[in-house]
């Protein structure tokens, strides 16, 4: 199952490569099977993808609790939840202490769909960023 | 409780840290056992519904049979009683009875089936509900197990080093400054582009006789000649 799905994203990775530049996968290592993506040119986002029950996760780690402004704390969140609606095809999420961008695909998603999600994911990480820098020390 | 609910209640206690389980696994396998064993009732049930159906139709068809049979002898009957054949008509009327008993029986079986069905449909509906429920609940449960591990993964390989989690003001500035100098390249090589464009075509309008560099060789040298011409004049 690892190898296959391995083998899905780096072929996803292979069909991005025009638009967003080249691609490092890698296996982190654990118990849970997770592959690192990481873009050229945005290696600060990396992309995680994981199986998760029915699901394939894309999640990108966007700050962590200690990064917010304490006192813009709740505008931020009413910020995520405005626009999370809006984003196309990711959502802001939040797992212990770190707010992330992700998206969700069926877990037998092929290549083409892996390519269209990892692509959005990317660019929502960087504009979510930038969007949110003003909620963030 | 909606299964997101207890998921938030499971997240929200005891201020959890990462890499604790959010779900106990012990429940995890009770609702597994649940799912399992509610499925095979449905399964049950299903042939159970299927077996009463038959039932049903078998009961609607002798239904339609003694009818026919009642028909047939009442006929009877009346030609009995039309040949004043007296005795013959009552025999025939007992067995209309008995036919008649027999249907009034089938038609009691035939409804008490028909209930069962509408019984039985609704248990299934209930028990499909139940076993969704709790794949739904269990897919929540370990989807959240899942990311949690995930992260922690996650986490402990990317611990330490530039690319930690989470150091979102300085990644923010750092792919900035790379998508700066990315479009400062690329307006550089526009506009070298853009030069290069340029003066190509002002080399082409020279070579056809066009725009001012085009005579500027003969001007020179008509210049030059002029002023040798002019000098020589002096000399003589």
């Amino acid at each position: 199952m690892d190898t296959a799905l391995q083998h899905r994203i780096s072929e996803a990775g292979q069909r991005l490569a025009g638009q967003l530049g080249a691609f490092e996968l890698e296996r982190i290592p654990g118990e849970v099977v997770v592959f690192k993506v990481a873009i050229s040119g945005r290696e600060e986002l990396p992309i995680f993808i994981t199986e998760a029950d029915s699901q394939l996760l894309c999640i990108c780690y966007l700050w962590t609790e200690a990064d917010i402004a304490s006192a813009r704390r709740t505008a931020l969140l009413e910020a995520m939840l405005d626009l999370n609606v809006a984003i196309p095809l990711s959502s802001f999420g939040r797992i212990g202490d770190k707010y992330l961008l992700y998206g969700a695909l069926a877990r037998n998603a092929g290549a083409d769909d892996l390519a269209q999600d990892l692509l959005a994911l990317s660019d929502n990480a960087v504009d979510a960023l930038e969007a949110m820098a003003d909620y963030l020390h | 409780m909606s299964v997101f609910s207890k998921i938030l209640t499971a997240l929200k206690g005891s201020a959890r840290e990462i890499g604790e389980s959010v779900v106990d696994a012990n429940a995890t396998r009770i609702y597994e056992q649940e799912i399992h064993e509610s499925k095979a009732a449905l399964a049950r049930a299903k042939q159970d519904l299927t077996l009463v159906m038959a039932q049903e139709k078998a009961a609607e068809r002798e239904i339609e049979r003694l009818e026919r049979e009642i028909t047939r002898f009442e006929e009877h009957a009346l030609a009995a009683l039309d040949k004043a054949e007296d005795h013959l008509a009552g025999d025939v009327a007992s067995r209309i009875a008995e036919l008649e008993a027999e249907h009034t029986a089938q038609q009691r079986a035939q409804a008490d089936f028909a209930q069962h069905i509408v019984n039985l449909k609704d248990l299934i509906r209930q028990a499909e509900t139940r076993v969704r429920e709790h794949e739904r609940e269990l897919a929540v449960a370990k989807t959240t197990e899942s990311v949690y591990r995930a992260t922690e993964s996650i986490s402990q390989s990317m611990g330490s080093g530039a690319s930690k989690l989470g150091g979102a003001r300085e990644s923010l500035e750092r792919i900035k400054e790379r998508h700066t100098l990315m479009a400062d390249r690329m307006k550089a090589a526009e506009e070298l582009d853009a030069e290069f464009g340029n003066k190509a075509l002002e080399r082409k309008l020279a070579a056809a006789g066009i725009g001012e560099d085009a005579n500027r060789k003969e001007a020179v040298l008509a210049r030059l000649k002029a002023r040798r011409d002019a000098g020589s004049e002096r000399i003589e």
